[in-house]
């Protein structure tokens, strides 16, 4: 009898992010569709909003979360069905790896890939809303905001790639669940886009730090039983 | 016994699909697993790969017990379905190189050049995998499924969808890896609702019928196995 053997916690999700990449700077799948409905839906709001300067600032937040929130769950929708379509999944699942390391490795191709149309949509929104967006207190919103959105949205996708009506059921089950960092990081954002003291805004941006803690933690662990059956 | 279950026992809700299955199968042997649509085959094979927990009675695999000792189970398994378990966007041979990395395994190249080499797809390994053919992509998933050299091979209806001659080289692969090119035999459990296939295939046959095995037997000892597939199971069978 060989001796059993245990991949490596990093060297799996390593594998399990190159793959991605690979896979997705091939097809271009992924961050094209993203790419093309947070194109569109910011140039609607943009025409929507185009005469009136104090809407836009006040508004140009919940467009930049609600663009990035439904672009990525049209990205989580198709990366597990990548997984599910040939049933790459349970080729995954019968590797000797930690449940834990497939949920980070898809994670972290998530947030990639939201962080790139995100990364885009701040310099174009600048121009396009004629506001300052691509500021470092925002980046950092973005990125803190975006890793919150991947975290959930990658367990529950996991979780509703399973049904037949996975496209519509992904946004219906993540809203609830992801309210809590939806409300702070609108918040936050548009604090900071209207130049709020600093302790106007700190506080939320510290909540949001929690909320990633708390969702990368619970979703980690949870991720195996999702997985189960 | 390379394969043990006691009492394996699954239940979906309130309706029972395995009762109290009691398995041992030796090192070496290939089995053909065959039964109804919804005789528990499929839930047998997922339970003996750890895709599924029992509700109860033991499984053990190579001495390991699941699902406390999953890893090392999965490292001694590999899974051959009627779907592919290959990524479309990644070349073949792109496609090995996933599965080795995520075996941990060493002597990569040499691993996925003779993967290649042994399912004759050395000269298509560069190209991707939605290019290839129903029979070329099973092959593969041979390949995939053998890379880090598994004691025990599960086939999952592995023929499904394959023409006459992608499934006679299936065939081929799949007695040349119950051989091994070490003469270390490995373990096949296969299953199946092609009976003559299972024949020619198999040693040894176990027909499941609502959930508990209704027959076990040596395949030498049946002369005629449709016939008695359908004594056991009271179902016309297809050969």
């Amino acid at each position: 009898m060989k001796n059993p053997m245990k991949t490596p916690f990093f060297a799996a999700v390593s594998a399990i992010i190159r793959k991605d990449l690979q896979a997705e700077f091939r097809s271009r799948e992924l961050v094209s569709s993203m790419g093309l409905f947070a194109l569109l839906s910011i140039l609607i709001f943009s025409f929507a909003l185009e005469l009136d300067r104090v809407a836009r600032v006040e508004a140009v937040s919940g467009v930049l979360w609600v663009t990035i929130v439904f672009s990525s769950i049209l990205g989580l929708n198709r990366s597990m069905g990548l997984e599910r379509d040939q049933g790459s999944l349970e080729g995954l699942l019968i590797a000797p790896i930690d449940r834990g390391a497939i949920f980070v490795g898809k994670l972290a191709g998530n947030f990639l890939f939201t962080l790139i149309v995100g990364a885009v949509l701040l310099p174009l929104m600048t121009v396009l809303y004629n506001i300052t967006l691509v500021t470092p207190t925002l980046i950092l919103t973005l990125l803190l905001g975006t890793l919150g959105f991947a975290t959930i949205g990658t367990l529950l996708a996991a979780m509703t790639v399973q049904t037949r009506s996975r496209e519509a059921l992904l946004p219906i089950v993540m809203m609830p669940v992801a309210l809590p960092l939806l409300l702070v990081v609108v918040h936050t954002s548009t604090s900071i886009v209207n130049v709020a003291p600093e302790d106007s805004w700190l506080p939320f941006l510290q909540i949001l730090a929690v909320l990633d803690v708390v969702f990368l933690v619970m979703c980690y662990l949870l991720f195996e039983f999702v997985v189960e059956e | 016994m390379i394969i043990e279950t006691h009492a394996l026992s699954k239940v979906y809700g309130l309706l029972p699909v395995l009762k109290k299955i009691d398995l041992g199968i030796e090192r070496g042997e290939f089995v053909a697993l065959m039964g109804a649509n919804g005789s528990g085959k499929s839930t047998l094979l997922r339970l003996l790969c750890g895709l599924s927990k029992p509700t109860a009675g033991v499984i053990k695999i190579g001495g390991w017990e699941l699902p406390k000792e999953a890893a090392a189970v999965r490292s001694q398994i590999g899974l051959v379905s009627h779907k592919a378990l290959l990524y479309e966007n990644l070349t073949g041979r792109e496609n090995l190189l996933f599965f080795a990395r995520l075996y941990g395994l060493d002597d990569i190249e040499g691993r996925i050049k003779r993967g290649l080499d042994r399912v004759g797809l050395s000269k298509r390994g560069g190209d991707l995998v939605r290019t290839y053919s129903r029979g070329m992509l099973q092959r593969l998933s041979i390949a995939r499924a053998l890379i880090h050299d598994p004691d025990v091979l599960f086939l999952d209806e592995p023929h499904t969808g394959l023409d006459q001659d992608s499934s006679h080289t299936l065939d081929t692969l799949l007695l040349e890896a119950h051989a091994d090119e070490n003469n270390k035999r490995k373990t096949i459990l296969m299953v199946t609702h092609e009976l003559d296939r299972a024949h020619r295939l198999a040693n040894r046959a176990i027909i499941l019928s609502r959930g508990t095995i209704a027959l076990d037997t040596s395949m030498s000892e049946i002369a005629d196995l449709p016939a008695r597939y359908t004594e056991v199971t009271g179902m016309t069978s297809a050969r």
